[in-house]
């Protein structure tokens, strides 16, 4: 127990790049404001600040506010500034941030995650979305109080074991049960993924290259970098292969399955297409599917190819999630994969287009429970790593998909949510992210560094292990990987009667202008 | 190999600023004048660039509503003095099913000819009513189509309008025995159709005319109202007639392709004399999705009459007509390709729907659930700027000034938005491994839905649904 404790990564309070930090709540300061400093003596969250040498208080630091619940305090600053200089109200901005998925408290949730390493104090709805379905419907059961157990998040285990068939190759495994999503070299700012990179390491995780790739930045972090394989081919090399502990074939991806991969003329700068081994300002294609790859067999061999280049290397096949995805990820058993990683239609971090996000193939919620229950009857579960991904947004998406069936995540959006991303969605267009983030463009990827990065994903997922913790103990579980297939934990909402589902937590259900 | 099927687009500018999502707020009194940080100059999209030239002109900046919401200038403003709400007038446009966003991304593809794309995931509800309670299909790894939506070979998306034989006769030595019977094809499962409202000014009917000629589809118009000046597009007209008007279109009639006749009993007796009109002619009946028709069985028998075409038509939000609890066109349609596959017929006859046809991803649901293409009539109306603000019912002004569009404009703007809709018809059937638009007609085993996922994969972990479905 107390290597696992070790093995746990410092959290750091890591602050936002940005002067003006959004909060759910605004805290305005007016002139009559005298200076005398009670707010900033009174306030326990830090939302007001006097240092000695200077004559005014700062700006308030509104999102630390934790606005009208503290009325009942004795520190509520609103009532107790001498001078009624202070005001607060809920923050409008909140109705222009979001959407159905990611709605503006998730947000703010992660961004307040991702700062201090501590799930946030201010009250804000951080593990439901506003989508009326799936992770949105679905809770944890009331628990039975008498089979809580009283061990520190030190003594969990929350690792996870990436090869499960007994093949000789090496028993990998992860101390958290995700690992990061594929980004590619020339969608996403380098200091971002070298910064995945960094935060995989002291998370002793995974993060991956998509299909763009593998730049040297990598090499010191290679243990913890998975190379993709995708069907251009991009970067793909004999060294690249052998550089990694985990290999990704990916057969198609949920964000636009059944499409390949489109990367914009604009993108390709000088940097990207010698990465590609490309043309400067050409737009590359990935096309769909694999064209060495018509038949299960031919997939065997690809597996059988990757594994004889390099002799320590596990395989992991990314799939979307069609109607057969259940036969599929039998398929990639049969053919030597160690992971199955299937990837449902609402996730993807990268521009797609719409109507393939909303519509081709089915939301991961549905897929988990049919590839885990079709795995077991086949005899083969405990042989497979199942991995799921495609809108999983938060810590406790994780929980309800490791009890849906899944062994653990792969996480895109977060890990971007967490370096302030805001989900504006123009990650394609003209110089590319305005956030620094899903950019070539020299002036803006110098937004957001690699250090940044790693400490804020380290945070983020630090918090969600938190309550990962805190659910493993409500049910008397030690090791998340008791929790894999437990269904009997959840309930989803429109399956229970009126009466019982009164006692859950509603869903919420507001309407949005998107 | 001939030459591929292709809708050229090209960037067409609104007339009018789109109606924005967002209204940027900027409490100037607070803003320090000089800063040399300002976050104007930063903008990576120079939003604020072309600002003075509109206060010049006492005009709305621009700005208010070109945000693409990056959030930099609100959080990196030295003096905090920038913030931004929805736009109100953006929340007022359209309703509940022609939404803003349905809108504006029409806006968008009129403008530009291009797929709507965006990065960071799905945005939408988990699932929703009619339409989107489905979900379409993808080939993992085996499928017949290879690279489809990167032009390297075709998917054909061609339908007929034209009835086809039951079956073909051969003579002893292997040529064909069986009458040759006239083909009508157009190379998109889409046509279009006058809108029931709006400024349909002779400008706004050419400029839909003309698109639909560009693109090789063809139009629904009223007989009544196709004016001389609409004599050159006489092929891609389809004069809608009744039984009782017919006789008075018979020059109109003899230079179209095809003639729709409203449905009402005893219809099928006027097939013959049309047919007597103009060899060759086909024949489309228009038939309302009233809860009071048993639509499904008129339609087996319009179809065995002989009619070439069975055009459904529910209401702008794809809903039965005239019914307190109306059921959405996907199960309509449902219910009258399966009553025609029952009958032996369905091979023979094509089915077009009308009504709810709201964006590109509704014309392959709608074929999926047993249509061979759609008729469309508000996308085309809202290429060209429409707003949906019905004040032209009411004899108001039109905010787009609609009535003085010019047709070559204007048809360049409905070409787009047909492109865009291709295009991503392309893409879901690319998807699907589907080579060809006519092999998706009711093929539900290449969707997924809604109910059958939940019970397939819910029910087994958590028991009996409790809520209603939609």
């Amino acid at each position: 127990m107390q290597q696992l404790q070790k093995q746990l990564p410092e959290t750091i309070e890591t602050p936002s790049r940005f002067r003006n930090t959004i909060g759910k709540y605004m805290v305005k300061r007016n002139s009559n404001c005298s200076a005398c400093g009670q707010c900033a003596e009174l306030c326990p969250h830090g939302v007001h600040r006097k240092p000695e040498n200077h004559s005014l208080p700062f700006r308030p630091v509104e999102h630390n506010c934790i606005g009208f619940s503290c009325k009942k305090t004795d520190h509520f600053c609103i009532d107790a500034c001498p001078e009624k200089a202070l005001t607060l109200k809920k923050n409008p901005l909140l109705d222009t941030m979001g959407d159905y998925r990611w709605t503006p408290e998730m947000l703010l949730g992660h961004f307040a995650m991702a700062e201090t390493g501590h799930l946030p104090h201010v009250p804000l709805e951080y593990n439901l979305g506003n989508s009326g379905g799936g992770f949105d419907k679905i809770r944890f059961v009331h628990p039975d109080p008498g089979a809580a157990i009283d061990i520190r998040d030190e003594e969990m285990d929350t690792s996870i074991e990436l090869n499960k068939t007994g093949d000789g190759r090496p028993e990998r495994r992860i101390s958290i049960p995700c690992y990061g999503g594929g980004m590619s070299y020339g969608s996403t700012a380098l200091s971002v993924i070298v910064g995945r990179a960094r935060a995989a390491r002291r998370l002793n995780s995974l993060t991956c290259t998509g299909e763009g790739g593998y730049p040297p930045e990598f090499l010191p972090y290679k243990e913890h970098v998975i190379t993709q394989v995708a069907t251009g081919l991009f970067g793909v090399r004999e060294e690249t292969i052998q550089n990694c502990p985990v290999m990704e074939f990916k057969y198609a991806q949920g964000a636009k399955p059944g499409l390949g991969g489109h990367l914009l003329g604009e993108k390709v700068t000088e940097a990207v297409a010698k990465m590609r081994e490309t043309v400067v300002g050409s737009s590359l294609f990935s096309p769909f599917p694999f064209h060495s790859v018509y038949s299960v067999e031919d997939h065997k061999k690809h597996v059988d190819w990757m594994k004889e280049i390099n002799t320590n290397v596990l395989c992991s096949i990314k799939v979307a999630t069609p109607t057969d995805v259940d036969m599929v990820a039998v398929g990639a058993y049969y053919a030597g994969a160690h992971i199955i990683h299937i990837d449902g239609s609402y996730g993807g971090t990268g521009a797609a287009p719409d109507i393939a996000k909303k519509n081709i193939a089915m939301p991961i919620e549905y897929a988990i429970p049919k590839v885990h229950g079709f795995l077991t009857e086949e005899g083969v579960r405990d042989k497979i790593t199942l991995i799921a991904s495609g809108g999983i947004r938060n810590g406790m998406d994780v929980a309800k998909a490791i009890a849906l069936g899944a062994d653990g995540c792969v996480i895109g959006t977060a890990d971007l949510v967490a370096v302030e991303c805001v989900r504006c969605g123009n990650c394609e267009s003209g110089r590319g992210c305005a956030r620094g983030i899903a950019t070539t463009d020299p002036e803006l990827g110098g937004m957001v560094e690699e250090a940044w990065v790693e400490q804020r994903l380290v945070n983020m997922y630090m918090a969600w292990r938190k309550q990962w913790c805190d659910i493993l103990r409500t049910y008397g579980l030690k090791s998340i990987k008791e929790l894999r297939g437990r269904s009997d934990l959840l309930v989803h909402l429109d399956y229970l009667e009126a009466e019982q589902r009164q006692t859950y937590q509603p869903a919420p259900d507001y309407k949005m202008v998107l | 190999m001939p030459a591929k099927y292709t809708i050229h687009t090209q960037q067409t500018q609104p007339r009018f600023y789109p109606v924005g999502k967002y209204a940027t707020i900027e409490f100037t009194e607070n803003c320090a004048g000089s800063c040399k940080e300002c976050v104007k100059k930063k903008c990576v999209y120079d939003i604020f660039k072309n600002n003075y030239m509109h206060m010049h002109r006492m005009e709305d900046p621009e700005y208010l509503y070109t945000c693409n919401s990056c959030f930099r200038c609100i959080q990196e403003c030295t003096k905090g003095i920038f913030s931004r709400v929805i736009n109100p007038e953006y929340r007022e446009i359209g309703d509940d099913y022609w939404t803003p966003e349905v809108l504006n991304r029409t806006w968008y593809q009129a403008h530009t000819g291009s797929i709507p794309v965006s990065g960071a995931g799905y945005r939408g509800p988990f699932s929703g009513k009619g339409f989107d309670a489905m979900w379409t299909d993808m080939s993992e790894i085996v499928r017949p189509t290879r690279d489809g939506i990167h032009g390297r070979e075709y998917i054909n998306t061609c339908i007929e309008l034209s009835r086809r034989p039951a079956q073909l006769a051969f003579h002893p030595d292997g040529s064909l025995a069986s009458e040759k019977l006239p083909i009508l094809e157009i190379p998109l499962p889409i046509l279009f159709c006058q809108p029931d409202f709006g400024i349909l000014s002779k400008n706004v009917r050419i400029s839909m005319l003309e698109a639909a000629k560009t693109i090789n589809t063809k139009m629904f118009i009223p007989a009544a109202q196709v004016t001389p000046d609409l004599a050159p597009f006489g092929r891609t007209i389809i004069p809608l007639v009744t039984k009782s008007n017919y006789p008075k279109y018979t020059g109109l009639i003899a230079g179209c392709d095809m003639v729709e006749i409203a449905y009402e009993p005893g219809v099928e007796e006027k097939f013959f004399q049309l047919r007597a009109m103009k060899k060759d002619l086909f024949i489309s009946c228009g038939l309302p999705l009233t809860a009071q028709l048993d639509y499904a069985q008129i339609a087996v028998v319009l179809a065995r009459a002989g009619v070439d075409t069975i055009h459904v038509y529910a209401d702008t939000h794809g809903r039965e007509k005239e019914s307190e609890t109306p059921r959405f066109i996907k199960e309509m349609l449902r219910d009258i390709h399966l009553a025609l596959v029952a009958d032996n017929i369905r091979q023979q006859v094509n089915l077009l729907a009308t009504g709810g046809i709201s964006m590109a991803e509704h014309v392959n649901k709608a074929i999926i659930c047993g249509a061979d293409g759609v008729a469309i009539d508000l996308p085309i109306l809202i290429a060209l700027e429409c707003r949906l603000c019905h004040r032209c019912e009411d004899g108001l002004s039109c905010p787009v000034k609609m009535e003085s569009i010019d047709p070559d404009y204007g048809s360049q703007r409905i070409v787009n938005l047909m492109g865009a809709w291709r295009n991503q018809i392309l893409e879901m059937l690319g998807a699907m491994g589907l080579r060809e638009a006519r092999r998706l007609r009711g093929e539900v085993g290449r969707s997924m839905w809604f109910e059958d996922l939940e019970e397939q994969n819910f029910g087994p972990l958590f028991g009996k649904r409790k809520t209603d479905i939609g």
